[in-house]
């Protein structure tokens, strides 16, 4: 093992793992610019390094722009990639109220945690735990997704139907253009342009960001508030408040792994599981989306975390976890080398010598995101908002047309945006709808696939409700869906008196 | 004098610049290639695949592009818009961009796709689960006579080239299967290994991939492959069933005719490469040559196969 950890140490593949570090963190930061293009763009150079060095070069990219998501998400409310969703709801409160370099600092120790607790499942437990991806068929995936959808109810918190009416709309632009299960076409309004369907991307985009420049230019506040005295990486502070929160951090990045695992679920469900789990447990959960610095904890920790777990398919099952491991995947074809249960025994070098370059390039991330970070935080807060925001704009139209090189993506992204700014204005926040969309798609599959084995097998019943790992997961999502009310009840009993 | 000087050191520079212009070959630049599927997929590979061979045999690089959506039609939709000089160039996939115009506008129709050369495909293939108590074929099609239905078959997506094999092997071979699409051949296969379906309608780049894991029980090919030896075709087993996902490269319509059969010429020397061959075999492909004078016919053949097949399947809309 240690021959292994010194040969990802050369000097070399330290280049390497701190080099891509950088680039990932800088594309992560960018909306539209997502980690699968920065993977894709940097696969040809790996070609003529040896397969590990390549490796670790594609693997401290990934991490770094998962990481990167998070300022986009903190200091402009849009979530630089779809991990990142969820790190918005504290992130931005905590910026706005002066906290912007210290919510930087939370995120980049939280994903290096994340980071760590993934690399170090993906060494010591991947073949294990490669059969939870295995365990997991339609209607576990489907329910996950159910699962996923009783958060909102939690998240929107004081305006269920709202919520609830947002999720709605999620669900049905989810399903615009051609159906992956069936093949029928709806709701393209006869357009071409829709039948690839609403990219999530360009929907974050647009349903985040343009309410946010919007209002910029609507209103005379400054864009974030500076706290007197609060420069700096205040780094003993977040390590202090890490501290505090280790069981969050330490679940969320176990979340974040499990969720890796399995492929079609991804960052976004990971930081979103992690981020109720943490509500859930908090003291003080009526601060969660106000500027919490738990929820950033929760959401930074799982997506980074989802790194590692997305390997252990990848390189045990030769079944990318996630989409950039499907661009690693490709590469590792090209290069010859040949993924499955062997590979750890056949091509040990080459594996534990990538898997100790991917922690080493989580390591580098903790300076290289405080510098990054800080530097970050400082030219949002210090330019004027004059140059801010056609910059911002600017920046939507690239990353949206980037996604797909497609110009109507940017007119989806512009609708959407302007969509979201009106029906912020009447109390509906753009997460319940882009959860919808993201996981309209999840669910919609597994239940339609689910439903086809029931039905050639005579047991539609069982495919749905006999399944133990379903029924946990049901389970969680009728937990999750009543707690408000149950703890409430609890509460209530305990002192006695109704509360109001 | 200096004037003079100026000008004779301009004109030797023109000429030193100019002369190789003048008599250089196609290509004198790189070359781009767009991927109409995302990063990846197989189009991505075998592009990969094919990258360091445009250097070797035309001495230009080739510069790989994605422009994913709809299934490939975004990329289709495009091609004609593109500059025609042969320096940009579309992958292309059947049944995809026969099929997919039949069923719906799309933006383009199949006549409008030139494509230069039809360069390899992945073929079809049934496989199970290593435990799977069917080890033949025969055992397959036995149980699916006795008990219609029940035997599941996951594949990448509907109406696609794994679709269409299902539905044709069922004809065949007159039982009842269910075809269950998945978003791609990563989830397909996912369901496989996890016991989730009693089978796949797969490729056989998956039996490559999964090999150990996955027993494959027959493949769509004319010969048996060499990578798998012991696994037999449809053919030797009574169903005459040649197909998979076939792979081209298109130019855009304006692109000249002395330029589609230089674009033409580059791939069929990369096709007849040992080394690339070896690679492609080894992952699982079959490298065809359907060069540019042969494309009309081999796509006629294959429109009125696919053809017949949309009718039977209610994918024919317009």
């Amino acid at each position: 093992m240690l021959d292994f950890l010194a040969q990802a140490l050369t000097p070399f593949n330290l280049t390497l793992a701190l080099v891509g570090v950088v680039l990932g963190t800088v594309i992560g930061a960018l909306p539209g610019l997502s980690a699968t293009m920065a993977v894709a763009v940097l696969v040809p150079f790996t070609f003529a390094m040896d397969p590990a060095s390549g490796l670790i070069a594609l693997g401290a990219i990934y991490t770094g722009a998962i990481y990167g998501g998070a300022f986009a998400a903190i200091l402009v409310n849009t979530p630089g990639t779809p991990s990142a969703i969820a790190t918005t709801f504290d992130g931005y409160p905590m910026a706005r109220r002066g906290d912007g370099s210290l919510a930087v600092t939370l995120a980049t120790l939280s994903s290096v945690t994340g980071g760590l607790v993934g690399a170090v499942f993906l060494l010591l437990l991947a073949p294990p735990l490669a059969k939870v991806a295995l365990a997991f068929g339609p209607p576990e995936y489907f329910w996950l997704a159910v699962f996923g959808l009783t958060l909102i109810s939690a998240l929107s918190t004081g305006n269920m139907l709202k919520g609830l009416i947002g999720a709605c709309f999620g669900l049905l632009l989810s399903m615009v253009g051609v159906a992956v299960v069936g093949g029928d076409i709806r709701f393209t309004l006869e357009s071409q342009t829709l039948l690839g369907g609403i990219n999530v991307i360009a929907a974050l985009i647009g349903l985040y960001c343009i309410p946010v420049l919007i209002d910029l230019v609507a209103t005379p506040d400054p864009h974030l508030k500076v706290a007197a005295g609060a420069g700096g990486f205040r780094l003993a502070e977040a390590a202090r408040l890490a501290w505090r929160s280790k069981v969050n951090l330490l679940r969320s990045s176990v979340i974040g792994t499990l969720v890796g695992i399995l492929p079609g679920a991804g960052g976004s469900i990971a930081a979103l599981v992690s981020y109720s789990e943490a509500r859930r447990s908090s003291k003080r959960p009526e601060r969660f989306g106000q500027g919490e610095p738990d929820g950033i904890m929760a959401t930074e920790s799982a997506n980074n975390a989802t790194v590692g777990g997305g390997f252990i398919p990848t390189l045990v099952l030769g079944i990318p976890g996630t989409p950039p491991d499907a661009v690693i995947l490709g590469a590792l074809l090209v290069q010859g080398i040949r993924t499955g249960p062997t590979l750890f025994v056949q091509q040990g070098s080459i594996v534990y010598t990538f898997i100790f370059g991917l922690l080493i390039a989580t390591v580098l991330m903790l300076p290289t995101g405080l510098v990054l970070g800080r530097y970050a935080y400082q030219s949002i807060v210090s330019i004027p908002k004059a140059v801010l925001v056609p910059t911002v704009a600017f920046m939507t139209v690239i990353g949206s047309y980037a996604i797909q090189n497609s110009p109507s993506d940017v007119v989806i992204m512009w609708a959407l945006g302007v969509m979201g700014w009106g029906l912020n204005r009447f109390g509906f926040s753009p997460s319940p709808i882009v959860l919808g969309l993201i996981l309209g798609q999840i669910a919609e599959q597994g239940f339609v696939q689910a439903y086809l084995i029931g039905n050639a097998t005579g047991n539609v019943a069982g495919m749905y409700f006999g399944r133990p790992i379903s029924l946990a997961i049901l389970a969680l999502a009728l937990l999750t869906l009543f707690y408000p009310w149950l703890s409430d009840r609890w509460r209530r009993r305990r002192r006695g008196t109704p509360d109001d | 004098m200096r004037i003079l000087r100026t000008l004779l050191t301009a004109v030797a520079a023109v000429a030193v610049i100019g002369a190789p212009v003048a008599q250089a070959e196609f290509p004198e630049k790189p070359m781009n290639f767009i991927v109409a599927f995302n990063p990846g997929g197989e189009t991505d590979v075998t592009a990969r695949l094919q990258q360091p061979y445009y250097e070797k045999v035309a001495g230009q690089p080739l510069v790989i592009q994605y422009k994913p959506g709809a299934g490939g039609a975004q990329a289709w939709a495009g091609l004609n818009e593109l500059p025609g000089d042969g320096y940009t160039m579309v992958g292309t996939n059947l049944p995809h961009i026969i099929l997919q115009p039949m069923e719906k506008d799309v933006g383009y129709e199949t006549a409008d796709i030139t494509n230069v050369y039809m360069f390899h495909y992945t073929p079809d293939a049934v496989l199970v689960p290593q435990d799977s108590p069917f080890q033949t074929l025969a055992d397959l099609v036995a149980y699916a006579k006795s008990t219609p239905g029940a035997v599941t078959l996951s594949g990448s997506g509907t109406n696609t080239a794994n679709h269409l094999a299902q539905r044709r092997f069922s004809e065949m071979a007159g039982i009842t299967t269910t075809y269950v699409p998945f978003g791609g051949t990563g989830p397909s296969v996912t369901a496989v290994l996890g016991n989730q379906v009693s089978g796949a309608m797969g490729y056989s780049t998956v039996g490559v991939a999964q090999e150990g894991q996955l027993r494959m029980l027959a493949v769509a090919t004319d010969q048996r492959l060499p990578r798998f030896p012991d696994v037999p075709t449809f053919k030797e087993l009574g169903y005459d069933l040649v197909s998979g996902a076939y792979r081209g490269i298109a130019v855009p319509k304006s692109t000249s005719e002395e330029v589609r059969h230089q674009v033409s010429d580059i791939i069929g020397r990369i096709n007849a490469d040992p080394d690339f061959i070896q690679q492609m075999e080894d992952g699982g492909f079959v490298v065809i040559d359907v060069p540019y004078d042969e494309v009309p016919a081999f796509m006629a053949a294959k429109q009125s196969e696919y053809g017949e097949l949309a009718d039977a399947m209610g994918i024919r809309k317009r």
